[in-house]
């Protein structure tokens, strides 16, 4: 049964087992176990995050491609829905309509992108994708009487997921069962659902494919896969779940702007949690986004103690600067790089044998 | 001009192809239909050189590194940015000079703030060199995103450093204002641009093929085994030439942010798209072709800048796109690739 839904790729590492099954149990029971709204949001924000970065590491880390154009799908699916409920009413038709609307023009232009550029060298790839996105990027902020501009779009969803509903009437266990609750159990469930399903696509002959163009693409050619297809298809894939991400990270936020989905500092938190976690492991992606997003919100306030406890050293409380929590992460990223090339995962997958 | 050296008769001589750089000079006087008023055409035009030329300065390092070692560098920004610091720095130390009025004083301010930034940049490439790229020659991927890495690391080491704010980098005040000749307007720091970046391009041309370093370094991009089976050190000439690199992106940060007047850490970041659609449209790895690229680039962002803005963003991209459809390898594409 396990095996089934793992798709056969188990942790192979018993620390990696208890690790997951740690957080699976931690976000599945996240407004049980963790009362209070920053805890909940802390919660659905690394649902929304495994989903992201196991979709980018389908490119990044089973097919070999950099892309800088993730949050620009990303974005699609959080316009895509806030448009579409402001537009029309706030109701599930609309999100549908929104999110169908979303994932077609991410495909048509991960498809292109693809097309135009996935035939050359890697770096180019990189290269067209980080100028896309920028493009996309400024477009989105200042079309602003589409997007709101820098501004967003602050938007209502259906009645059954506003803050205000309530299902039961008293609470259960000391939580209230009310909208947020569904929305957090929509965006668990979702993003649990679709995890899945990526891992299935990277353990299926399609994946394998996969891997054997990012270990040799010449000779993946030679034995008659066509490389550019099977490229672009995963291109596509990986931006259509990005977009679902999306869309779910609108859900629960019930706002759309740059600065949450577009920012170019969300693509180095993506390439980040994918590095550090384990690249071409899907369960890289958990970890590497659990580790991040819980640092992110939590590690500032370790930080300021730290810093005002190194006060009167030179340099060092401007290191160890709440701010700064980002330069700690880079160094861990490319060390990892540098020496654990498969992340954490990895190296506790290494540890075992 | 590095164009690719043609397989000709008897000696193989480099020929140069014109049809990018009359496409320049089409795209120029296309504008100055559209636009009509000779005034006008002649600022935009001068703006459009003066971008251009600074872009230049900035991405020619970039696509001479990736030619010849077929590394991209996707920290370059952060060399742009370090430029743009230490000029605020030093110009803050020459303060008084920087806002006397006089031509002399300010040059005195400049130049010195110029230096520093040539120098940091060279610097730090020297160090980014060494220690980030050199474990990672060969591997694409790994290139990507370890330099991405260390430029995270290095725009966080620019806020210890320099602080989070934006900070203003005012142009002197002889360098302000314009000449007026009859009723057209140009900037003077435009035309100081387009001095400084004229004299990049000549001397850069100069020292590629008329030295010996320039000889092996054009041979290095097109068979790099080959001037190594002769017995030169190409990973001493590549330390150099991306050093050189670096200090050139330092030089170009430092005129942008006096460009702008203000210096925050995303100026390298914000450079690095143009940059490579620059070297895109020119052909990775040519020197040539990033100069045709980046004049397009600016003349292109100005002209449809004025003539309709609501386009000018994508301008940019529209311009890869046809370009590409074109040339898929760029305006110059090189031999090996």
């Amino acid at each position: 049964m396990i095996d089934t839904l793992l798709s056969g790729d188990r942790p192979r590492s018993r620390i990696l087992a208890v690790v997951l099954v740690a957080i699976f149990v931690s976000l599945a029971a996240a407004p049980f176990l963790f009362p209070g709204t920053r805890a909940l949001d802390v919660a659905a924000k690394v649902c929304v995050f495994v989903l992201l970065v196991a979709s980018y590491d389908l490119l990044l880390g089973y097919t070999g491609i950099v892309s800088f154009a993730h949050t620009m799908f990303f974005g699609i699916g959080g316009y895509g829905i806030a448009i579409a409920t402001t537009r029309l009413d706030p109701t599930w038709g609309a999100i549908a309509v929104g999110a169908v609307a979303a994932l077609a023009i991410s495909l048509a232009l991960s498809f292109l992108i693809g097309l135009f550029s996935l035939r050359v060298k890697a770096i180019f790839f990189a290269m067209i994708t980080l100028a896309v996105a920028s493009f996309f990027a400024i477009l989105a902020s200042q079309l602003s009487n589409i997007t709101g501009g820098e501004d967003g779009i602050t938007f209502k969803v259906p009645e059954l997921l506003r803050p205000g509903f309530r299902l039961l009437e008293a609470p259960l266990l000391g939580v209230t069962i009310g909208g947020r609750l569904i929305t957090y159990y929509l965006v668990f469930g979702a993003a649990l659902v679709l995890f899945l399903a990526l891992l299935r696509a990277v353990n299926s002959p399609f994946g394998r494919v996969l891997l054997a163009i990012r270990e040799n693409d010449f000779r993946a050619e030679a034995l008659g896969y066509r490389t550019v297809t099977y490229r672009t298809i995963a291109n596509c894939l990986g931006a259509a779940v990005a977009t679902l991400a999306g869309v779910l990270y609108a859900l629960w936020l019930r706002y759309t702007g740059p600065n949450t989905t577009l920012d170019f500092a969300i693509m180095i938190d993506i390439l980040l949690m994918v590095v550090i976690g384990g690249m071409g492991t899907m369960y890289g992606a958990v970890l590497g986004a659990t580790i991040f997003v819980v640092a992110q919100n939590y590690l500032q306030d370790l930080m300021k103690l730290a810093s005002g406890a190194a006060k009167g050293i030179p340099l060092l409380p401007d290191l160890l600067h709440p701010d700064r929590w980002l330069l700690w992460f880079g160094v861990l990223f490319v060390l990892s790089v540098y020496y654990f090339p498969r992340g954490i995962v990895g190296q506790l997958r290494t540890w075992r044998t | 001009m590095s164009a690719p050296a043609a397989q000709s008769d008897a000696l193989p001589q480099s020929r140069i192809d014109f049809v990018p750089v009359l496409l320049v000079v089409a795209i120029a006087l296309g504008a100055f239909a559209l636009i009509g008023s000779p005034s006008t055409w002649v600022t935009l035009t001068v703006a459009g050189l003066a971008m251009g030329l600074l872009i230049f300065i900035m991405a020619s390092g970039l696509t001479l590194v990736f030619g010849l070692m077929d590394v991209m560098n996707f920290a370059h920004g952060l060399f742009i940015a370090i430029g743009a610091y230490v000029a605020v720095s030093v110009m803050k130390v020459f303060s008084a000079a920087a806002g006397a009025d006089s031509l002399a004083a300010n040059l005195g301010a400049i130049a010195p703030a110029l230096l520093a930034a040539i120098v940091a940049a060279g610097l730090l490439g020297l160090f980014f060199e060494r220690v980030i790229i050199r474990p990672v020659y060969g591997q694409h991927l790994k290139q990507i995103l370890i330099t991405t890495g260390g430029m995270i690391v290095a725009e966080q080491l620019i806020h210890v450093l320099w602080g989070a704010d934006q900070l203003t980098l005012l142009r002197p005040p002889t360098l302000r204002g314009s000449f007026l000749i009859g009723d057209i307007a140009l900037e003077k720091f435009r035309l100081a641009s387009v001095v400084i970046g004229l004299a990049t391009f000549v001397g850069l041309v100069l020292l590629l093929n008329r030295t010996k370093i320039g000889l092996l370094i054009r041979a290095g991009v097109e068979n790099k085994e080959m001037v190594e089976a002769m017995g030169y050190r190409i990973r001493r000439l590549f330390v150099a030439v991306f050093v050189v690199g670096a200090a050139l992106a330092g030089l170009g940060g430092a005129l942008w942010g006096m460009y702008q007047e203000s210096v925050t850490v995303l100026i390298g970041a914000q450079m690095m798209v143009l940059i490579f659609i620059v070297i895109i449209i020119g052909g990775l790895g040519s020197v040539g072709g990033c100069f045709v690229g980046a004049l397009l680039v600016g003349l292109v962002a100005n002209y449809v800048g004025y003539l309709s803005p609501k386009i000018a963003l994508g301008s940019n991209i529209l311009l890869m796109v046809v370009i590409l459809l074109w040339r898929p390898q760029g305006l110059y594409p090189m031999s090996k690739q």
